[in-house]
């Protein structure tokens, strides 16, 4: 008798779990696809609010460089080209810096300093950005002005080709202060995550490597980086997505001119920027533009990302080959 | 031949380790800097008046009404977007691994997560504001629950992006003991999995937290802001990071001390929500092990 | 998660149970950020007298006209007057404000405060890029005596669409033939040169940081971050200095009678001691509101602030209304406003 009951209890408890496992599941789904919900929403809203100036000017939009409020002619390919180079400009400083700050913090620095060290940086994610762009405004762009800037000009700025991205009269502003005030905001979003990554890595499989003499460099180069690879890719998804989609900070110190220039030591635009500095006081079509561009936001950073996961692609089967 | 060998390995090794640490120690210059200015620019108006007076006094006034209003709104924000993110990071690493499904709405979360704010804050002006004005006839427009919304639509991808990577970097090993013993997976996800990446999933909530509390843009056709203070969700609500905004415009330089005091607040907010958060998290851990 | 969730409950449960006890009304206004300063001075000053609660948020005036025709807000404000169609179509009645000044703006060594004089053709050149140095011939003309260093002008613009650049371009456009074909006016124009810095603080940071530059900021904004501004030929060829009495006199010389709402822009005024680029700001309400008490409380404070607000606008260095234009106003309320 006792182990029948003790049957129809299990049986209980197993029609009771799988009831819930699927109650479960279904709370789950439902979770994601409000994920997909908002930024479907999201983009169909601008995409309605954009469309009389993305629909209703054939490809002049998207072809255009010519931006004029006065005369409602809207080309977005300044705002592109700025959001592109600044975003570009971030992620080539700030994820070398951010690998190395989570090495610090996972293999190098003592472990008393490790915690204090790791929260300081994750609160330069605190500070609001548009701390980062009145620090730009009132001391960074002063600085780039007087000593960065001439420096550039003086030694990369002789170089041939490459010299072209770094002429230019010392104005302090431009896309390459951008790029650096990004890639300030953005080291602590993608350091924070290759740091909590980096400690998943289970202990024995560094132990053994330590233990076959290799040297700390080898273990985080050859165990850790590619045991950690798709969630350190992760990261870095993490940061430039801020970097596209920030506003604040850049339009303080971008200068915000519609005109191209080869030179990173120019001033240009992007498109939040553009978004951030002109809605406000914009009516009729040129609110209109502002939307559109909204929606070129997504489409660009949909396009960034294909390219990024296309190359993610490629190199795991060259590594498959080798 | 090898010592030529070791001693290569070793240079590497000692090169890394100095540039990584220089890089740590830049980023700390960094934020030593900004927290300096952002210091000695707000010194003049940190004192009691800051936090017992309104904005609406201009030139005597302070943040209290834009601190309460901004507490109430990242709260409710964060109560939105983490329950819901989380869960939503849980779907993507346990159950929808090499899906479709699981695919786009990763991909799609990763657009999401560089949307310019002020979008997201028009999306909710047309889907919650505008409604809300039609339903009540007016009587409630703008509100701080559709700031809140605005905020948490912010936070939302942070948290989706760095749960799914935490449970996915969870040992398999653990999976299968847990589901050999026959724990049913709702069971193995909450009680062994999560607690297992907490620590991540935390980080991911506290950089969403970080990331909405100095959001100004997509609050102004939301919660709209106040000069007076409010509490009520459905009421038109002040946040820091819109009284900032407001402060650096103004003439006077007076009013930019107040701005860089609110910048120094908002700073310590996160940063007293982090500490704190950790510290209840490794107690947690502590009790359990 | 849980407990934030409950803690957020009790906070709203809380709030909801106090926000019963409030029984003085709570208007909302939406719109230029020009006024802010002095509108949110009038509100606290207007609570403590009266108890209701002006809510002025300075989200731009394109927001501020967008939301009155949405009929969220009870007033917007706007930097540029709506004409009398597009009032028509959405219902609308617009009124001025309070006048401010806008000042070009410089830094040059040696060259101190309000010892530039400029007019309207010569500013132009320099914003257009085609008067490119300082000692140009033009310039020097206007200044005898001055020493104008022979160094190239860095032009500083406003990067964020404003009522400033409006009233500034609309200035230019007047003045210069040339500029009105080739950039024209706007709250966001294609600038032809320079840099732009985003806000009053954006233009004066800049101009102070970068030797040899102009660029145009609020009167009040000069005046309190000590940053060197020039004296303007006005449209009666004489030479005034930017103020009070310069901008009163814009205000008292324009010709509002003649004008159907209000929709005059204040710019190059006639009168001989008018400052050449003062500017004011239109309180745009909807003439048959649905929420009509709100209404009346809105033309309660702008009636109290336009009769009883001058000192404290002084003090932001706004000028009041003139007393007439006042009247003016009042007696339009009284013709259009249903309340």
């Amino acid at each position: 008798m006792p182990t029948a009951i003790a049957i129809e209890t299990i049986c209980r408890r197993n029609a009771a779990d799988a009831l819930h496992d699927k109650l479960f599941r279904g709370v789950l789904r439902v979770c994601a696809l409000l994920v997909l919900a908002a930024l479907l929403g999201a983009a169909l809203s601008t995409l309605w609010g954009g469309r009389e100036v993305l629909f209703g000017d054939g490809w002049h939009f998207l072809t255009s460089a010519q931006w004029n409020p006065v005369e409602n002619r809207y080309g977005a390919w300044a705002p592109i080209y700025g959001t592109l180079v600044t975003s570009c400009i971030a992620i080539l400083i700030a994820v070398p810096l951010s690998f190395g700050i989570a090495l610090f913090l996972t293999e190098i620095a003592p472990l008393w300093l490790r915690t204090p060290v790791a929260t300081a940086i994750e609160l330069l994610a605190a500070i609001p950005s548009i701390i980062y762009g009145m620090w730009g405004l009132f001391v960074f762009v002063p600085f780039m002005a007087n000593h960065i800037d001439p420096l550039l000009d003086s030694s990369l700025g002789r170089l041939p080709l490459v010299g072209a991205l770094f002429r230019g009269p010392p104005l302090g502003l431009g896309l390459l202060t951008a790029g650096i005030v990004l890639a300030i905001m953005i080291v602590p979003f993608i350091s924070s995550v290759m740091r909590e990554v980096f400690q998943t890595v289970p202990a024995r499989l560094k132990e053994s490597a330590y233990a076959l003499g290799s040297t700390t460099w080898e273990v985080v180069w050859d165990i850790i980086l590619p045991y950690t690879r798709q969630a350190v890719i992760g990261g870095i998804f993490l940061g430039l997505g801020r970097a596209l989609g920030e506003t604040m900070a850049v339009t303080f110190v971008l200068g915000n001119a519609y005109d191209f220039s080869t030179s990173l030591l120019m001033p240009g635009t992007s498109i939040s920027s553009s978004i951030a500095n002109e809605f406000n006081e914009a009516v009729g079509l040129h609110r209109s533009a502002l939307i559109a561009l909204g929606f070129l936001l997504f489409v660009v950073t949909f396009v960034v990302l294909l390219i990024a996961r296309w190359m993610l692609r490629s190199l795991k089967r060259k590594e498959g080959n080798a | 031949m090898s010592a030529s060998v070791y001693r290569r390995r070793e240079t590497k090794n000692v090169v890394a380790q100095i540039l990584a640490s220089s890089a740590a120690l830049l980023a700390l210059v960094f934020l030593a800097w900004i927290l300096w200015v952002t210091v000695s620019r707000g010194v003049h108006a940190i004192g009691v008046p800051l936090f017992t007076r309104i904005t609406a006094y201009a030139d005597q006034g302070g943040l209290a009404n834009a601190m309460v209003g901004s507490l109430i709104m990242d709260l409710m924000a964060i109560a939105l977007c983490a329950p819901v993110g989380v869960l939503a990071g849980a779907h993507l690493a346990e159950y929808a691994r090499g899906t479709r499904l699981g695919e786009t709405i990763r991909f799609l979360n990763d657009i999401l997560l560089s949307a310019p704010s002020i979008v997201l804050g028009l999306f909710v002006y047309v889907i919650f504001v505008l409604p809300m004005t039609a339903l009540t006839n007016g009587t409630t427009t703008f509100s701080a629950l559709a700031g809140s919304i605005a905020l948490a639509l912010i936070g939302l991808p942070v948290i989706v992006r760095t749960t799914d990577e935490m449970l996915q970097l969870v040992p398999s090993t653990l999976r299968e003991a847990a589901l050999s013993l026959g724990i049913p997976q709702w069971k193995l996800t909450v009680q062994v999995l999560m607690r297992a990446a907490g620590s991540g999933i935390l980080t991911g909530v506290l950089l969403a937290l970080a990331r909405l509390a100095g959001e100004t843009a997509p609050l102004l056709f939301t919660a709209f802001g106040n000069n007076y203070m409010t509490y009520s969700p459905l009421a038109k609500m002040a946040s820091v990071p819109a009284a900032i905004y407001q402060y650096t415009n103004d003439p006077n330089p007076a009013m930019h001390a107040i701005a860089w005091a609110g910048a120094l607040l908002i700073t310590l907010f996160v940063l007293a929500l982090s500490l704190l958060a950790r510290a209840l998290f490794s107690r947690k851990k502590t009790s359990h092990d | 998660m849980f407990n934030f969730r409950k803690i957020a409950l009790a906070v709203g449960v809380a709030a909801a149970g106090l926000s019963l006890h409030a029984t003085a009304a709570d208007v909302t206004g939406a719109g230029s950020s020009f006024v802010y300063p002095v509108l949110s001075k009038w509100s606290a000053t207007f609570a403590e007298k009266t108890g209701n609660h002006v809510n002025y948020q300075s989200i731009g005036s394109g927001g501020g006209i967008a939301q009155i025709k949405a009929d969220t807000v009870d007033f917007g404000a706007s930097d540029k007057p709506l004409d009398a169609e597009e009032l028509a179509k959405f219902g609308l009645g617009q009124f001025p404000s309070v006048i401010g000044g806008i000042v070009p703006a410089y830094n040059i060594d040696g060259v101190d405060s309000g010892k530039l004089v400029l007019d309207g053709k010569v500013l132009a050149g320099i914003f257009l890029g085609s008067i490119t140095h300082w000692n140009d011939a033009a310039i020097a003309r206007l200044n005898p005596g001055v020493k104008l260093p022979d160094a190239k002008i860095t032009v500083v613009h406003r990067s964020d669409g404003s009522g400033t650049s409006f009233n500034f371009t609309n200035y230019l456009s007047k003045v210069s033939p040339e500029w009105k074909t080739k950039v024209g006016e706007g709250t966001a124009v294609r600038w032809p040169a320079g840099i732009g810095g985003k806000g009053n603080e954006g233009v004066a940071a800049y101009v102070k940081q970068v030797k040899n530059s102009i660029g145009y900021v609020e009167y009040a904004y000069a005046l309190k971050n000590n940053i060197g501004y020039a004296l303007m030929d006005n449209a009666a060829g004489k030479t005034v200095k930017p103020g009070n009495a310069s901008f009163q006199a814009a205000a008292a010389t324009a010709d509002w009678a003649h004008a159907q709402d209000f929709n005059l822009i204040m710019t190059n005024a006639p009168g001989a001691d008018a400052w050449p680029i003062t500017a004011t700001t239109w309180v745009i309400m909807v003439k048959q509101p649905k929420n009509a008490a709100n209404s009346k409380v809105v033309l309660d404070f702008f009636k109290w602030s336009l009769e009883n607000g001058q000192a404290q606008a002084q003090e932001l260095d706004y000028v009041a209304l003139p007393a007439a234009l006042v009247k003016q106003i009042e007696a339009y309320w009284q013709a259009q406003f249903k309340h």
